[in-house]
């Protein structure tokens, strides 16, 4: 059965484009924040508050899914506000790991894209490049800081409008097209290509 | 002036907790999340650490007293204390933390015992200067804290 997300993923870039133009104009990002630590949940909060970020704090990553809306049910939020930015997940928790929902949500083709970064306490290189490898964004040791939000921000939204450029050429490629009825559609422009040694190299602490 | 002598015993105090070493760089952090719209962050987050940390430590409490003990659980528990007090910048809690997952790892009841005893003394003695210390923050009222983003 299709969920919501795949059913907009094969609806690009209109629907995109809507949901990215939302009404107040802002590019404000939203993250999901998981942590079963409610210290820490306090805290991540509100450094993503101070750094104009949307948040939504969930304290497993059983709930992150429900929200998500990949927990099998229906999801509890309507698709237009679930555009999620960044998923900043705790590695340590008790039933679901951060790992283990880090590749859960790379499984899901509504939410692969969306870049995870996982947060843990403890510095152990096999646990970090396990994450990596996987497809996480970063990985940031504990306690984060605000300077770890601050850049990690600056990074999404680089990404984010990098691929917003390329969907709208996508689009007037496809209003070019529709010119000529007889080529076939276009591929989608291709993903920025994942290359683990640069992203091993994102191993953040930032300890002065 | 009756408020720049609080303001100073309140300067006084917030230095000690340094040089005491009770308290490290990531305290500076949280205070460093603070404004007029949020003005007694540290204080919630340092509320919000003793009520969930309390209940880790009586937890604590009833694994040692098992035989044998579950030095897997032990550590597990242990592992949360110190990711909340780490994240709150209690220094010398999350340094006896750190002691006693090493007797954990090499499965020393006693050195598990002794070292959870040291502990509870080091996070007491925070406690108790850290609500005293903000005590006075509130008294001194919203204006001037030691520390702000203002």
């Amino acid at each position: 059965m299709a969920t919501a997300g795949e059913v907009l993923r094969r609806n690009l870039p209109e629907k995109v484009e809507v949901s990215d133009g939302s009404p107040s104009g802002s590019r404000e990002l939203h993250v999901l924040a998981v942590d079963d630590s409610h210290v820490d949940r306090k805290v991540i909060e509100r450094l993503l508050k101070i750094s104009s970020c949307k948040v939504t704090a969930v304290d497993s990553g059983t709930r992150a899914l429900q929200y998500l809306g990949l927990d099998g049910e229906k999801s509890s939020v309507g698709f237009d506000d679930l555009k999620v930015n960044l998923i900043m997940t705790d590695y340590s928790m008790p039933g679901m790991t951060g790992y283990e929902l880090l590749k859960k949500i790379k499984e899901s083709s509504a939410f692969r894209e969306v870049p995870v970064v996982i947060m843990s306490s403890e510095n152990i290189l096999t646990r970090i490049d396990r994450c990596l490898e996987e497809g996480a964004e970063e990985f940031i040791l504990k306690p984060v800081k605000l300077s770890d939000v601050k850049r990690l921000k600056n990074v999404i939204m680089k990404e984010d409008e990098k691929e917003n450029v390329e969907k709208r050429t996508f689009k007037r490629k496809l209003r070019d097209d529709e010119d000529s009825p007889s080529t076939s559609p276009p591929s989608p422009p291709p993903l920025s290509p994942v290359c683990p040694a640069a992203k091993r190299s994102r191993l953040h602490n930032t300890k002065d | 002036m009756e408020r720049n002598h609080l303001q100073r015993q309140i300067a006084v105090m917030r230095q000690s907790l340094f040089d005491q070493g009770l308290v490290d760089e990531q305290f500076v952090q949280l205070e460093e999340l603070q404004d007029d719209a949020n003005p007694n962050f540290v204080e919630e987050v340092a509320t919000l650490y003793y009520r969930d940390s309390s209940r880790l430590i009586h937890n604590i409490d009833q694994a040692l007293m098992k035989r044998p003990l579950d030095f897997h659980k032990l550590d597990s528990y242990m592992h949360q204390l110190k990711g909340s007090s780490s994240s709150i910048g209690a220094k010398k809690v999350n340094a006896e933390c750190n002691q006693f997952r090493e007797y954990c790892q090499i499965g020393s009841a006693e050195g598990c015992v002794r070292s959870f005893q040291q502990l509870k003394k080091e996070y007491g003695a925070l406690k108790k200067k850290i609500e005293a210390y903000f005590q006075m923050v509130r008294q001194a009222g919203p204006d001037k804290t030691a520390c702000s983003r203002n």
